[in-house]
């Protein structure tokens, strides 16, 4: 039996690194194709690194493009928002849905899945109205300058990463038993807030980190909405950037990928390996520690 | 079962609108008193038709740099030489230049300033096609530089609605490494050119690739007016297997992708100084112009910069940044009687043998109603 | 029935004040995404400030129908072909080591690839098979033309940003079968391939088929990659509301763009049908 188990195992070590190793192939070609481009002269023919070089001249590139570093601030922050803004909207929506008003499934689906029927540029025509009365509300409130922030760009990015963001939580939401698990705590005496916080939450950490990581991928890659509304984003500075030179524009497609992989490699850190424990076992540690 | 989603539905998604319209019917108070306000002294900027107007060119400077800020639309650094124009204006006044949506088409710069009407982030000026200014013209502020009379009558409208800026030569850039020379248009269709032909855009959707195929039908025996002969042409080109559908840009003209391409010679020529093999070629027997249109935007968040721009762009100084780009300024006659024109800039402007073609509204509204109905099936 | 009397007697409250709990997020998504859509339908049935069908009788236009269909076989052949290879990635990626580095690494990638589109991505296809590309050598003979074709390349193109979705969305799903049902089957004597069938296959297959939609509309609604390979007439749909909205050419379609828009609405939800009654189908396959 435990032969047989080892035996499993290899096979399943040798698909593993077969499938990964092919699909990483075809990742990574395309992006090898940029990085030859960007790092050859300008016929063409011979390696250089002049690109690289102008590129990350940090202090020279940071005076000539100020814009680079307003860009990449908004880009976090707008990052940030987004994600927590659709975490406190849809987490506790769709397991509500799912506990108490399971006929509101579709309807909720749908709403989500809307965005990605409406075309980036066609949602712009739609939000123009909105954010005009929005944006007078905000400079009555805040002044022109915080009023007309990049920053509430978010709440249009909320809208997008919907799509993506629902379907990872669904997969993960239907991954646990929500409403055994609930109904064990709630008869165990815990609040509908513990349950979220201290049940559900713990649950579906895999999830929470998918739709994070889309969201953080989609807010730092989207150029549209924000350069259709004249803000300054990451990727709208970085184009402009890359107007100025054929070479940089590739080298700086080329870096803003990497730059959102470091992001999102270093999120995958955030809250360790606690997944391994089964959601009963996790249950039971919740209620022991004091709420 | 059935009954109670339903119910459930509709009264959520009624107490969700009537929640949302309840924040939604009010509208901010006196949101145009705000902009006034940021505005300051350019209150009066917005409607001045000229420097005199508000006091002088001194007092224009002046209400300018007290706005500190410029939003401009739709420039690419690379179109003819802009960035240079953007940078050398911004440290003459320092005045910060927000250049936006460097790719945008003319319309889109029209449904910018709607869009972004009342915001500190809307546009200041545009430079847009004949055809967009026309049907625009309710959204532009007059106003008449201190040029104004050196621009040719026939160059700008006569209350300073409109005025056009500069022209541009449709022309034929090829990399002399990976093709043989062209000598006429139709070269582009032998087998040395199989899967290197691109034209910057859809001539249905892109003002260059509409002269693009223009051009071509002056070059093939047609006009400006009936260009049935620049379309075949096209479907010729994509039957030899010759004609590439990708959208041309500095970054596949450098690295080999698109080998030649049908663009303003303003956005070829500047290429050679990165690409040195890359050649702008203007055939003999097909020389188109068109002209670009200067406007200032009448809700401009800036409206004194704007209008110090526009005496920038139309200055001698102006002028010579947009020759050095390849482009034909609209001032080119006044400034070579005055020799101000810069020697130097004169000798990036392409050489051409023949009398240019201009095509006039009526041509290109003809042009337009054959374009739309055959140039899908032509290239589809 | 029995849903509704168990909560009830669960919470001790009325349905109506269960609903209180979704309202936030029926506030919000009405502000953002209701309002706007509806804006855009809306205007589909106006031209120049006045009611009328202008707009929707420009979809029969045989340009549009073309680029309808193009559109939906598009999508469809790189929804599936994306999810089926996502889908086996996420398998593999599911047996490595749980914060192992090989898992974060490929989550991360995805994550970031997918998101990549524009005129990056094309650039880098076009980097890699025209010209002096590494792979130019298998496109010499026909100068490459097939990469900018939307029946070749751009679904080469597509799966690349398709796959890495796959593998996001999917992941937790297939990180949610756990290790002890394989166990209890073959403890009971079963094969692997009856724990595909009888077991993990019902448990994933809700979720394959919602990624599935999820795959369709994504690239149903992508344009600013086919727009940068493909500038010539209109393959796609979104690329036909990309013109009609910006063309400077021909003026005055943006209520076109708008009934266009309207037809991509349309369609997901004919999709978003057929998926509820696969998904119903799944689920009670699942009970059995």
């Amino acid at each position: 039996m435990t032969g047989q188990r080892a035996a499993f195992r290899r096979k399943q070590a040798i698909m593993r690194r077969v499938v990964i190793g092919l699909v990483l192939l075809f990742f990574a070609v395309p992006l090898y194709g940029m990085f030859s481009d960007a790092t050859k002269d300008v016929a063409g023919k011979h390696w250089s690194l002049a690109t690289w070089r102008t590129l990350l001249d940090f202090p020279k590139i940071s005076t000539k493009y100020p814009d680079l570093k307003t860009g990449f601030l908004a880009s976090v922050g707008l990052a940030v928002v987004t994600v927590v803004v659709m975490l406190v909207l849809l987490v506790p929506t769709m397991t509500w849905v799912r506990l108490r008003l399971p006929g509101l499934t579709r309807t909720v689906e749908f709403i989500c899945l809307l965005p990605l029927t409406v075309p980036a540029i066609v949602l712009v025509v739609g939000l123009t109205p909105i954010y005009s009365w929005l944006t007078g509300w905000l400079q009555y409130f805040f002044g022109p300058t915080i009023g007309s922030s990049t920053i509430w760009l978010a709440l249009a990015y909320v809208v997008l990463v919907l799509p993506y963001a629902y379907r990872a939580l669904d997969a993960g939401l239907r991954a646990i038993d929500v409403r055994t698990l609930s109904e064990a705590a709630r008869s165990l005496g815990a609040g509908w807030g513990t349950v979220m916080w201290r049940v559900v939450l713990p649950n579906l950490r895999t999830a929470v980190l998918s739709a994070s990581f889309l969201a953080v991928a989609l807010t730092l890659g989207e150029f549209t909405i924000a350069n259709l509304f004249s803000r300054t984003n990451l990727q709208v500075a970085m184009y402009l950037l890359g107007k100025s030179d054929a070479q940089i524009s590739v080298a700086v497609g080329l870096l803003s990928l990497v730059f959102a992989f470091v992001v999102l490699f270093a999120m995958s850190f955030v809250g360790g390996a606690r997944s391994a424990t089964s959601p009963m076992t996790r249950l039971r540690r919740a209620k022991k520690e004091p709420a | 079962m059935f009954r109670a989603p339903t119910r459930r539905t509709a009264l959520v998604a009624a107490a969700s609108v009537a929640a949302a319209l309840g924040v939604a019917a009010c509208s901010a108070p006196s949101s145009s008193s705000t902009s006034t306000s940021t505005s300051g002294g350019g209150a009066n900027a917005a409607s001045a038709t000229s420097a005199q107007a508000l006091g002088g060119m001194d007092a224009l400077v002046a209400a300018a740099k007290k706005e500190g800020a410029l939003n401009v639309i739709a420039l690419p650094p690379d179109w003819a030489n802009y960035g240079e124009a953007i940078t050398a204006f911004g440290a003459k006044y320092g005045i910060k230049v927000t250049s936006a949506q460097p790719d945008a088409s003319s319309a889109d710069e029209i449904a910018a300033a709607t869009r972004l009407k009342g915001q500190p982030t809307a546009p200041d000026v545009f430079d847009v096609s004949q055809t967009v200014a026309d049907a625009n013209k309710a959204t532009f502020a007059p106003y008449q530089v201190a040029t104004w009379s050196t621009i040719p009558a026939d160059r700008k409208d006569s209350t300073g609605v409109w005025v056009n800026d500069y022209a541009g030569y449709m022309s034929v850039g090829y990399d002399s490494a990976k093709v043989p020379a062209p000598t006429s248009v139709a070269d582009l269709l032998k087998p040395a050119y199989k899967g290197k032909v691109a034209l910057n855009g859809d001539p249905t959707k892109a003002g260059a690739a509409f002269a693009g195929v223009q051009m071509v039908s002056l070059a093939e025996g047609g006009t400006a007016a009936d260009i049935s002969k620049g379309v075949d042409f096209f479907k010729n080109l994509k039957k030899a297997g010759n004609f590439l559908p990708v959208d041309p840009t500095p970054a596949t003209i450098q690295s080999g992708q698109t080998p030649v391409v049908f663009d303003w010679a303003y956005n070829n020529a500047p290429i050679s100084t990165k690409l040195t093999t890359w050649k702008t070629w203007i055939p003999d027997n097909a020389i188109l112009a068109a002209y670009y249109v200067q406007a200032i935007n009448k809700d401009a968040p800036h409206p004194a910069a704007a209008r110090l721009w526009e005496e920038f762009l139309f200055s001698d100084e102006g002028q010579n940044y947009w020759l050095k780009g390849a482009a034909f300024p609209v001032r080119y006659d006044a400034m070579k009687a005055a020799g101000t024109l810069d020697a130097t800039a004169l000798k990036s402007l392409p050489a051409v043998t023949g009398t240019p073609v201009t095509p006039t509204d009526a041509d290109n509204t003809t042009a337009k109603d054959y374009l739309t109905k055959n140039w899908a099936n032509a290239v589809g | 029935m029995a849903d509704k009397e168990s909560g009830r007697a669960r919470g001790g409250r009325r349905p109506s004040g269960a609903l209180l709990g979704v309202l936030p997020f029926f506030v919000y998504v009405t502000i953002f995404l209701i309002v706007p859509t509806l804006i855009v339908v809306i205007g589909a049935f106006f031209s120049q400030g006045s009611f009328s069908m202008v707009n929707i009788k420009a979809l029969g236009e045989s340009a549009v129908k073309t680029a309808l269909w193009q559109s939906v076989i598009l999508s469809l052949v790189t929804a599936v072909l994306g999810a089926v290879i996502g889908a086996v990635l996420a398998y593999a990626v599911s047996t490595a080591r749980e914060g192992g580095i090989v898992k974060r690494f490929v989550t991360s990638l995805c994550g970031v690839l997918a998101q990549f589109g524009g005129v990056a991505l094309a650039f880098a296809f076009m980097a890699t098979f025209i010209g002096s590309g590494i792979l130019a050598g298998l496109s010499s003979e026909s100068g490459g033309l097939w990469l900018y074709a939307w029946n070749k390349g751009l679904i080469l193109v597509y799966l690349y940003f398709q796959i890495p979705l796959m593998l996001i969305v999917f992941l937790p799903a297939v990180e949610g079968l756990r290790p002890q049902w394989r166990e209890a089957t073959e403890t009971l004597g079963g094969s692997t391939f009856t724990y595909w069938r009888k077991v993990a296959g019902p448990i994933l297959l809700p979720s394959f088929i919602g990624a599935l939609l999820l795959l369709f509309t994504n690239a149903f609604s992508a344009y600013a990659t086919a727009k940068a390979l493909i500038s010539q007439g209109t393959p796609l749909l979104p690329l036909g509301i990309d013109g009609a909205l910006s063309s400077e050419v021909v003026l005055g379609q943006q209520d076109v763009a708008k009934a266009m828009a309207l037809e991509m609405m349309v369609v997901v939800a004919v999709v978003m049908t057929i998926y509820t009654i696969l998904d119903k189908r799944a689920s009670r396959w699942l009970v059995k």
